[in-house]
């Protein structure tokens, strides 16, 4: 599963991802393998990204959006701080 | 003639530093432009991305899709954005955006100067300074003038972001951003823009490519979030077109600049020449003369 996530400034992370957390609005949720289709917007909070050696990013944002298809991730966020 | 040769060599040496300084104003313009275009290239997959998101919500929405910012209001109220450089010397760079704003301050909000009610947003001194002289009968905003220091997001976004609660809050109806379409070195457009209310967003029925997508939160309330955000990127964009317009500008400019000394180095070097010339077949003709007056 690729992830891509962007701000309006830079591109701040792409590659291969075994899971991601994000805050959503309605509250926070975890995007596996598989997810079905989607687009959320997201509130301020943490995104964490366990990526497939294991590692771990974490970082917060301000606001931002994900959209999930076909294993392919965007998240678009402002006001990264790692 | 000796006078003369002096007053023309002067002249040539001061034209050449006056080169030089040019070319080197055409080096960091260059060097700046690139860092300015970077910025540009950048945001783009961020954007692309918020605008395919909103075709995909647009695509699934049935029936018109109303905002908070495409309401369409009568306009009583107005506010003109004018993006600027804080710097001069890049030809006609600035007239044309301060000219574009004027045209559109004319054409759609004369009613509104008339009324007081219109607002005239700087960002960039060559703007505020147009402004501030020439039309005393509007509220001026002068609080944005040296953004241009720091074009992140963050701090852009505090600007779009007032202009949006105010188009909320009814103090502007409409709001225009008047700035520098940057194409290339070479080309750059005035335009004037339409920022809020938003352009009517069309439902595209019929995507080929639509996904059964699950939207969380429903489609409408993500649109209320995802129009000002991208009406943050379009406003961020805005500026950072202006910013490598500016340098696309000056170093066109510069680059005339140093052309035009060039050629007039080569003018007054064939009249130094010339008077030298002059001079000295005089002075021949003097020795010559001389010589022949004491044989006589």
């Amino acid at each position: 599963m690729n992830i891509v996530v962007l701000t309006p400034d830079k591109e701040v992370f792409q590659g291969e991802i075994k899971s991601v957390k994000v805050p959503g609005v309605g509250g926070q949720f975890q995007i596996l393998r598989g997810h079905a289709p989607l687009v959320s917007a997201l509130d301020e909070g943490e995104v964490s990204i366990e990526k497939t050696d294991g590692q771990k990013m974490t970082f917060g944002i301000n606001q931002g959006f994900v959209e999930v298809l076909r294993n392919e991730i965007s998240l678009l966020v402002t006001g990264v701080a790692e | 003639m000796g006078a003369n040769l002096k007053e023309v060599r002067d002249r040539i040496s001061s034209v050449k530093s006056t080169q030089q300084i040019t070319k080197a104003m055409k080096m960091v313009s260059a060097a700046k432009l690139r860092r300015a275009t970077d910025a540009i290239v950048q945001m783009r997959p961020y954007a692309n991305k918020l605008n395919d998101m909103l075709k995909n919500i647009l695509s699934n929405i049935e029936g018109g899709a109303n905002t908070t910012f495409g309401q369409e209001r009568v306009v009583e109220s107005a506010a003109v954005v004018v993006v600027t450089s804080n710097r001069g010397l890049a030809g006609a760079f600035n007239t044309n955006v301060i000219k574009s704003a004027v045209a559109t301050i004319d054409q759609r909000f004369s009613k509104q100067r008339a009324a007081g009610k219109l607002t005239i947003v700087c960002i960039g001194k060559k703007g505020y300074e147009y402004f501030k002289k020439r039309y005393t009968d509007c509220t001026i905003v002068n609080d944005y003038v040296e953004i241009f220091s720091d074009l992140s997001f963050d701090n852009i976004a505090q600007v779009s972001q007032v202009l949006m609660d105010s188009f909320e809050e009814r103090e502007f109806d409409a709001v225009t951003v008047s700035y520098s379409r940057f194409k290339n070195a070479g080309m750059q457009f005035a335009e004037t823009h339409q920022f809020l209310p938003v352009e009517k967003l069309e439902t595209s029925g019929g995507n080929k490519h639509r996904a059964d997508y699950i939207f969380e939160p429903s489609e409408k309330e993500l649109l209320e979030k995802l129009v000002p955000s991208i009406l943050q990127t379009t406003f961020q964009k805005f500026l950072l077109d202006t910013h490598a317009s500016e340098h696309g500008a000056r170093m066109t400019a510069m680059d005339k600049a140093t052309e035009n000394a060039e050629e007039l180095i080569k003018d007054m070097k064939i009249v130094y020449n010339k008077a030298r010339q002059e001079a000295i077949t005089k002075e021949l003709s003097e020795i010559v003369g001389g010589a022949a007056a004491l044989e006589g």
